[in-house]
C-alpha cells in the first residue's frame, strides 16, 4: 500500500464559535452537505479506499447516523475517538494512532474544501522520494461582509513567511510570524546553497500534509511536537539544511542503532543498506540535478526534503473562521453538479429562486419568496413573502412571514418572528427573533454562550 | 545449437546457399537459423522464447509442407510459368524496414514465391550499393531452388527429403515479424490494440502532445506536464508504488542516462518482488511474469524503455522462468534478489571497471579529449585515469535542450581535471586541438551501429574529417540485436516544449501550437555508422564495431 490517508476531524472551530458551539466543526453544513464531507470526497475522488478519522465521541455519534455521509462516502471510514478535553494538537493525534500507520500518511484537515489536483503534491512527493509534501494556495481576499463584524477587517492576521526555491516546488524556509522577534532571519547555508529563493506571504496553507512513515515514528519518539502545522512543518523545513541530518558520519551510526531513542535525527533509517546502495548508484549515474552552478549532487546531498505545491488557480478555502464560511457557501455549489434544488422540497409556483441558491431537501418554501444567493438547509420552512438574499440558513429553520433576510447566517433550529428585517447578522442555533425585529450587523447567540470567551 | 559464423553486411546470401544445400543436418541448422536470421534483418522482440516458438513453428510447416505437397503435384505445371514474373520482383525492393509487405505475398501461394521470397529477406539487409550484384546472385539461387524442388518432387520415393528441403524454404515467410508497436503510432489500428491492451491491464493510456513533424509522425510525442499519474489513483494498488515512482522519475528525468535506468529498473523490481505473495493455486515462476506485464507497459508509457531496460527485464524473466515449480517462495524470492544483485555487480559496476582498465591504456599523457553530453561510463573513465595519474584536459561538448554537459563538467572539475566546455556549435572549431573522442553509447546494434544521443553521429563525423579517432565505450549488455541504419525508423521524441527558452521575460515560442506550419522537434538518440567509429572498448575488450554480431553470438551461446 502506499499512501495512507488521515482525516483529522477534531478541531474546535475556535475561531467561529459562534457557529460551532452548538454544532461540532466537521458537521456545519456547507451547501447543505456537512463540513467534513468535502475533504472526503476529495479523497474519494481520488481514489483512496479507506480514511482513518480522527474525531471525538460526539461527532462520532453524528456521523453514524448522518445521511449524506452514509449514502455518499462509499469509502471505509475507520472512526478514532480521542477525548475531548484533551487539547490534543494535530501531531498528538498522529502520535495516538501510530500503532495504526504502516505507510506513508496523507493527512488532511476536515475543514478544507478544494478542488486540487491531489496527484500533482503526491508526485512531488514521490518522484523526489521527499519527507514532507504539502499544498499551499494563493489567498483570495473575501468580499463578503461578514456578520457581526464591527469595523474594517482586522489585517492583524499573523501572516505566515514562506520560501521556496527557484522552480517553486522545493520548501526552503517556513515561519509564522508569531515566532519571529524582529525579522526573518534566514541561515547562511541556505543561501548558498539556493541563491535564488521566493518569500511569499499571501498563501493559504491548505493543511494537506504527505509525511513519510518514519516522520510518524519520530512524532513517537518526540513527544514535545504537538501540533503538524506550528511545529513539526517548520522542524523538517529547517532540518533539511541542518549538518547533522546530512553528514555520512551520523546515518552510518543510524545504521547501528535502529531503535535507540536517545538522538532524535534519525528520521531516514528505515530502508535497507543494500537498497540504499542502489539508490546511491542510481543517483551517481543518473545525468540529473536539481540544481546547478556549484558542485555539489543532486539535492546538495542531503537526504531530507520538503516540498510544496502552489495553486495558482483553483478553490481551496480552510473553513476555519466565519468569512471563510460564507464564502465556502457561495462556491459550494460549483463544486458538484447536483441539482440546485431539492427534488424533495416544496416549492410553491409563485417564488423567485436564483439560479445560484441551493434548496435542501424536505423544504417548504411558500409563495411569493424570493430567495437569492442563498442556502436554505434541510427541513426549512420558508412563508410567504419572505426575501432571502446572500444568506446561509441551515436546517430546521422557520422564518415566519414578511421577513427580510439580507447577508446573514441562521443557524439551525431557529425562529425568525414575523416581519423581521435582519441585515447582515448571525442568528445563533435555536435562537427566536422577536416579530419585527430590526437587527444590523449584530451577533444573536443564547446568553449561556456568552460565557464562553 | 551450432551456427554458421554470420558475417554482417557481406552477403547474406551466404547463408540462403547454406539454406538450400540438401544436407539432413543444414536442415537443422537452418530450422534454427531461420528466425535467427530473421532477427538479424526484422525486429524480432521475442529471442527469450524462439525455443519453443520454433518447435510450434516446426510442427505447423510439417502439417503445411503435407498438405502442400498434394497441392504442389497439381500445380507443378503452373510453377514453370510463373517461376519467370515472380523473380524480376526482387531488384526493385524498397526500404529496408518494409517487412509486412514481403510477408504478404509469401503466404498467398505457398510454394511458388517460397524460393523467391528467400532472396527477398536476404537481399534487403546489405547495403544498397550492393543491389546490381545481388539480383544477379538471387536470380542464380532462385533457379538453383527451383531446381530443388521439381527434383524433389519428380522423385515420389524421395517425397521425405524433398519435404525437408522445402520446410526451410517455406519456414521463412510466417516467421517474418510484424514491425514493432511503438514505432507505428500514425496507424489507428496499432493504436487501437495498444489502447485495447493498456485496458487490460488497467494501465491508462497517455495521449499524444501536439504537432508532429511528419517525418516522425510514427513515433509517440508526450508532454511531461501532463504525467501518467493524473489518471492513476493515488494509493496506487493497481500498480506497485516503486514502479510508479520509477515511471514519474522517468518522464520527469530524475533518472536520466542508460545505466542509472536499468540501476534503477532493478532496484524497483527487488521491491516487487519483496512485496511478492504467491496466489493460490498458482506458480511463482508463471505468476510473476504475469505481474511484471503491466509494470513493464506502465514504464514503457512513462517513457520508451531503453535497450538496456530491455536486457536486464528479458533476463530478469528468464531467471523467474527458471525456477523450479518445487521451490519455497521465500527461498525464491531470495534467489531472485541475488540474481539481480548479482547481474548490477557484473554488468554494470565491475563492467565499469574493466572498460576503464582498458581505456586507460588509450589515455597517454598530454591527450586532449573530447567528451559530448553526459555519459556515465565516460566520466568514470576520466576520473580513474586522473587518478591513475594521467595528465590530460577535456573538452566538454554540450547541446541543447538537453545541455547534460554541464553536468558532466561538474563533475569532472570536481575531481580536479581541467576542462573546456562548448557547444556543439563549435565543434569544427574546437576538433584541430583535440587528440581524441570518447563516447558513450545508449545501445549498440547488431550491424555495428552505435546509437548514442542525438549529436554523437555528428561529433563522430566531423572527428573522422579531422582524422581525430574515435573510442566509443559501451557496456556488453547494451548490445541488442536491433538492426538500425537510419534514425529516423526507431527513436524517442522527447516533449517540444523543452525547446522554448525564456530570455529576459520573453518566450518567443510560447504559442508555437498556434502556428499550422511549426513543428518542433526534440529528438533524444541517433545512430552512428560504424565507419565513423574506431574502436569499441566493451567489458570483453577492444573490438572494432563490426564484431558486435560476434559478440552477441557469443552471448546468445552463453544463455
Amino acid at each position: 500500500m502506499e499512501l495512507q490517508a488521515v482525516l483529522m476531524a477534531a478541531g474546535g472551530g475556535s475561531r467561529m464559535m459562534d457557529l460551532t458551539y452548538n454544532t461540532p466543526k466537521p458537521l456545519l453544513p456547507v451547501g447543505n452537505k456537512p463540513l467534513i464531507w468535502y475533504p472526503l470526497n476529495l479523497l474519494e475522488r481520488v481514489g483512496f479506499e479507506e480514511v482513518i478519522v480522527i474525531t471525538t465521541k460526539e461527532v462520532q455519534k453524528m456521523i453514524s447516523t448522518d445521511p449524506k455521509v452514509k449514502l455518499d462516502v462509499k469509502m471505509k471510514l475507520d472512526l478514532v475517538c480521542i477525548q475531548e478535553d484533551a487539547d490534543m494538537g494535530t501531531a498528538d493525534a498522529l502520535r495516538h494512532i501510530q500503532q495504526k500507520v504502516k505507510t506513508d500518511v496523507l493527512v488532511v484537515s476536515c475543514d478544507l474544501i478544494t478542488d486540487a489536483a491531489l496527484h500533482e503534491v503526491v508526485d512531488l512527493f514521490r518522484a523526489h522520494n521527499a519527507t514532507l509534501s504539502m499544498l499551499m494556495s494563493k489567498a483570495h481576499e473575501f468580499t463578503e461582509t461578514v456578520p457581526g463584524q464591527k469595523g474594517k477587517k482586522k489585517t492583524g492576521e499573523q501572516r505566515d513567511f514562506v520560501g521556496v526555491d527557484d522552480t517553486g516546488k522545493r520548501l526552503l524556509f517556513m515561519a509564522n510570524e508569531a515566532d519571529l522577534d524582529e525579522g526573518v532571519v534566514i541561515r547562511k547555508s541556505i543561501m548558498r546553497k539556493h541563491p535564488r529563493m521566493h518569500i511569499k506571504t499571501g498563501l493559504v496553507d491548505a493543511h494537506l500534509y504527505c509525511l513519510k512513515k518514519s516522520v510518524v515514528d519520530f512524532l513517537a519518539d518526540n513527544k514535545s511536537i504537538s501540533s503538524i502545522r506550528g511545529e513539526l512543518v517548520p522542524y523538517l523545513v529547517r532540518k533539511q539544511f541542518s549538518k547533522s541530518t546530512n553528514s555520512p558520519k551520523v546515518i552510518d551510526e543510524t545504521h547501528q542503532n535502529l531503535k535507540k531513542n536517545d538522538s532524535n535525527v534519525n528520521l531516514e533509517i528505515q530502508i535497507s543498506s543494500r537498497d540504499e546502495e542502489l539508490l546511491h548508484l542510481t543517483q551517481e549515474r543518473s545525468c540529473w540535478n536539481d540544481h546547478r552552478g556549484d558542485m555539489s549532487d543532486a539535492y546538495h546531498g542531503g537526504r531530507l526534503r520538503c516540498y510544496v505545491h502552489i495553486m495558482d488557480e483553483g478553490i481551496c478555502y480552510r473553513v476555519n473562521t466565519l468569512a471563510a464560511y460564507i464564502e465556502a457557501n457561495r462556491l459550494a455549489p460549483k463544486l458538484f453538479d447536483e441539482p440546485a434544488v431539492h427534488p424533495s422540497a416544496v416549492v410553491s409556483e409563485r417564488c423567485l429562486i436564483g439560479a445560484d441558491s441551493i434548496i435542501g431537501a424536505s423544504c417548504q418554501i411558500s409563495d411569493k419568496t424570493s430567495i437569492k444567493r442563498s442556502t436554505i438547509g434541510v427541513s426549512t420552512t420558508v412563508r410567504e413573502k419572505v426575501k432571502v438574499t446572500n444568506s446561509i440558513i441551515m436546517h430546521g429553520v422557520t422564518i415566519e412571514e414578511g421577513c427580510n433576510i439580507q447577508g446573514s447566517v441562521i443557524c439551525s433550529n431557529a425562529v425568525i418572528g414575523r416581519g423581521a428585517d435582519i441585515k447582515y447578522c448571525l442568528v445563533g442555533s435555536a435562537q427566536r427573533i422577536e416579530p419585527d425585529a430590526e437587527s444590523t450587523n449584530e451577533v444573536i447567540v443564547g446568553t449561556d454562550q456568552l460565557m464562553e470567551i | 545449437m551450432k551456427r554458421e559464423s554470420i558475417v554482417p553486411a557481406a552477403c547474406a546470401a551466404v547463408t540462403y546457399t547454406v539454406l538450400c544445400h540438401p544436407h539432413h543436418h543444414t536442415v537443422f541448422i537452418v530450422l534454427t537459423d531461420g528466425p535467427g536470421n530473421k532477427d538479424d534483418i526484422t525486429r524480432s522482440k521475442n529471442e527469450g522464447k524462439e525455443l519453443s516458438k520454433e518447435e510450434k513453428q516446426r510442427l505447423r510447416k510439417q502439417k503445411k509442407q503435407q498438405k502442400k505437397q498434394k497441392e504442389r503435384k497439381n500445380e507443378k505445371s503452373e510453377t514453370e510459368k510463373e517461376k519467370t514474373p515472380v523473380s524480376l520482383l526482387p531488384p526493385p525492393r524498397p526500404v529496408a524496414t518494409q517487412k509486412a509487405p514481403s510477408a504478404l505475398p509469401a503466404p498467398a501461394s505457398a510454394p511458388i514465391p517460397v524460393p523467391a521470397s528467400a532472396p527477398f529477406h536476404s537481399s534487403p539487409a546489405p547495403s544498397p550499393a550492393d543491389k546490381p550484384a545481388k539480383s544477379k546472385a538471387e536470380l542464380k539461387a532462385e533457379r538453383r531452388a527451383r531446381q530443388e524442388t521439381d527434383r524433389a518432387a519428380k522423385q515420389p520415393g524421395s517425397s521425405s527429403s524433398g519435404i525437408k528441403t522445402k520446410v526451410p524454404l517455406s519456414e521463412l515467410n510466417p516467421v517474418v515479424k510484424r514491425l514493432p508497436e511503438h514505432v507505428q503510432v500514425d496507424d489507428p489500428a496499432v493504436v487501437k490494440r495498444l489502447a485495447k491492451k493498456l485496458e487490460r491491464q488497467q494501465i491508462p493510456l497517455r495521449s499524444d502532445y501536439g504537432y508532429k513533424v511528419s517525418l516522425f509522425s510514427h513515433l509517440h510525442q508526450y508532454s511531461r506536464k501532463a504525467p501518467l499519474t493524473q489518471q492513476l489513483s493515488i494509493p496506487s494498488t493497481v500498480i506497485h508504488p516503486s514502479i510508479v515512482r520509477l515511471g514519474l522519475q522517468y518522464s520527469q528525468g530524475i533518472v536520466a542516462g542508460s545505466n542509472a535506468r536499468s540501476v534503477a529498473l532493478l532496484h524497483a523490481f527487488k521491491q516487487v518482488i519483496r512485496d511478492y505473495t504467491t496466489p493460490p493455486n498458482e506458480e511463482l515462476s508463471r505468476d510473476l511474469v504475469n505481474k511484471l506485464k503491466p509494470y513493464i507497459s506502465f514504464l514503457n508509457q512513462c517513457r520508451p524503455l531503453s535497450a538496456s531496460m530491455g536486457n536486464a527485464i528479458k533476463y530478469i524473466k528468464k531467471e523467474i522462468s527458471n525456477i523450479p515449480s518445487q521451490c519455497k517462495e521465500e527461498e525464491a524470492k531470495t534467489k531472485l534478489l541475488t540474481c539481480i544483485d548479482r547481474y548490477i555487480e557484473e554488468k554494470i559496476v565491475l563492467a565499469a571497471k574493466a572498460i576503464s582498465k582498458y581505456a586507460i591504456e588509450k589515455i597517454s599523457d598530454g591527450d586532449v579529449i573530447l567528451v559530448y553530453g553526459c555519459s556515465s561510463l565516460v566520466n568514470n573513465i576520466l576520473c580513474e585515469a586522473f587518478e591513475k595519474s594521467r595528465k590530460f584536459r577535456v573538452i566538454v561538448v554540450d547541446s541543447r535542450p538537453r545541455l547534460e554537459g554541464r553536468e558532466a563538467l561538474r563533475r569532472l572539475v570536481q575531481r580536479g581535471i581541467s576542462c573546456t566546455y562548448v557547444l556543439i556549435s563549435a565543434l569544427s572549431y574546437i576538433l584541430p586541438e583535440v587528440s581524441k573522442v570518447f563516447l558513450g553509447a545508449h545501445a549498440l546494434l547488431a550491424n555495428g551501429y552505435v546509437m548514442s544521443r542525438v549529436g554523437t553521429s555528428q561529433i563522430a563525423l566531423v572527428a573522422r574529417t579531422f582524422n581525430v579517432p574515435v573510442l566509443v565505450c559501451c557496456e556488453t549488455y547494451k548490445f541488442c540485436e536491433k538492426v538500425q541504419t537510419d534514425s529516423f525508423v526507431s527513436n524517442e521524441l522527447d516533449d517540444p516544449d523543452d525547446l522554448m527558452v525564456t530570455r529576459k521575460g520573453k518566450t518567443q515560442l510560447e504559442n508555437w501550437q498556434d502556428v499550422s506550419s511549426l513543428g518542433l522537434l526534440n529528438l533524444v538518440y541517433d545512430v552512428t555508422p560504424p565507419d565513423f567509429v574506431d574502436l569499441v572498448i566493451t567489458d570483453l575488450g577492444m573490438i572494432p564495431c563490426t564484431s558486435v554480431p560476434v559478440v552477441l553470438r557469443v552471448k546468445n551461446l552463453d544463455q
